[in-house]
């Protein structure tokens, strides 16, 4: 009998612990077991990232679409290129979309914003985002309202 | 010329106690397994080494995640960012607090009673009356327990750092009053699945490892007398907790640092 107690109680345990790392899958990290159709690498060029950084989200009206996966510099153009994962089932980004470095909140992390465009052809896996906008950096705003007032 | 003599004394003793435990080990677990003989006896070791630490672990990663949650909301509220708690509690818990803390009390709670309970059986003579009949202790007595602190201490430190989320929750949430869906989703925002929860847990398993490891070779490798089962339990505390600290910065290094 004291055998059994002893082994229902392991068995509780072991339980315990396999329910504990659902929790932090699921509830933790928002691991989704949602099948996806894979996804797909778009790249952007942009002249300046500011403070973003692999792992980013990658957003269309809000809603979180994919990630970014790499940023380098364009050897050719002198310009930061960033690839990014969209998710597959975001299969209707016209070619002629663009993307905006944006800031959440006033400290918040920065994130890139897509926006659709009109064009009827779509982006495939390793295209580019012709139409970017740069991260605001707060120096540079600053440097350009201090002309204008001077110009004044 | 006495001290280089010394110094070199206590090198090879430490490569000698090195070289036995690892023999020890090789031997329990590599040469000559009998995973059928050893399932019962292995149950029961699950039983003393890691349910009757859940209780210290449960009690411990609550307040740990509370205090987390606590401070974290008196600091972040400063900057107007106080939702960015549930992303702190968490990645601090999952990533460090959770495998380090866990593995610093089991070294307290189970490694020290193993050591103690290996140690009385070799200074009472039951590991040499085992041998004598044809059992070998190292087979019965030391690979058992060994797999069952290698098996519990990732359970126990997933089960810690979940409880410690849920303990910040509770503190942010409900005392402070954090709005609880910006607490969540900042938080699953920030946490990876694969490199958070995945480090935190291969972290717990090296540092089970290494714990047991300790706690095993130094009742094994005791001197069979009472002084020496107390010294013995002894190094197997402060030894498992300095390995433990060490490996995890070496392991952060490896895992998060991007050297």
């Amino acid at each position: 009998m004291r055998m059994r107690v002893l082994e229902i109680s392991v068995g509780a345990f072991i339980l315990a612990g396999i329910l504990a790392l659902i929790g932090l899958a699921l509830n933790v990290s928002g691991l989704t077991m949602s099948t996806s159709n894979g996804s797909y690498t778009v790249y952007a060029r942009f002249e300046n990232i500011g403070g973003l950084t692999p792992r980013a989200k990658v957003t269309m009206s809000g809603v979180t679409i994919g990630k970014v996966t790499q940023i380098d510099l364009d050897t050719d153009e002198l310009v930061a290129k960033v690839a990014m994962e969209i998710d597959g089932n975001v299969d209707f980004l016209s070619i002629d979309s663009s993307a905006a470095i944006l800031t959440a909140g006033l400290l918040g992390e920065q994130y890139i914003g897509v926006t659709v465009g009109a064009e009827e052809e779509y982006l495939k896996n390793g295209d580019f985002i012709e139409d970017t906008q740069s991260a605001l950096v707060l120096e540079e705003l600053i440097g350009k309202f201090l002309f204008n007032e001077a110009s004044e | 010329m006495d001290k280089l003599a010394l110094l070199g004394r206590h090198g090879l003793d430490r490569l000698a106690a090195f070289g036995r435990s690892s023999m020890i080990l090789f031997q329990a677990l590599v040469a000559k397994p009998q995973p059928l003989m050893m399932f019962p006896l292995l149950v029961q070791q699950i039983y003393f080494v890691g349910v009757l630490s859940l209780i210290i672990i449960v009690v411990s990663g609550l307040f740990i995640g509370m205090v987390l949650g606590l401070q974290g909301y008196t600091i972040l509220v400063d900057y107007g960012s106080e939702q960015a708690v549930g992303q702190m509690v968490a990645l601090s818990l999952v990533r460090e607090l959770a495998p380090v803390v866990t593995a610093l009390l089991f070294a307290g709670r189970a490694g020290s009673a193993l050591t103690a309970e290996i140690g009385l059986m070799k200074a009472t003579e039951q590991l040499s009356s085992l041998e004598m009949i044809g059992v070998d202790p190292l087979r019965r007595i030391i690979a058992p327990r060994f797999w069952a602190g290698f098996i519990c201490l990732p359970i126990l430190s997933a089960i810690f750092a979940i409880v410690g989320v849920y303990g910040g929750a509770l503190v942010s949430i409900d005392w402070l009053g954090i709005y609880d869906g910006s607490f969540w989703a900042n938080m699953q925002n920030s946490v990876n699945f694969y490199e958070d929860v995945m480090n935190g847990l291969v972290k717990a398993v090296v540092f089970g490892f290494v714990v047991t490891w300790i706690a095993v070779f130094q009742g094994y490798d005791c001197i069979p007398t009472s002084e020496g089962i107390s010294q013995a339990t002894t190094k197997t505390v402060v030894y498992s907790s300095l390995a433990v600290l060490g490996l995890d910065f070496i392991l952060t290094a490896v895992m998060f640092g991007e050297v």
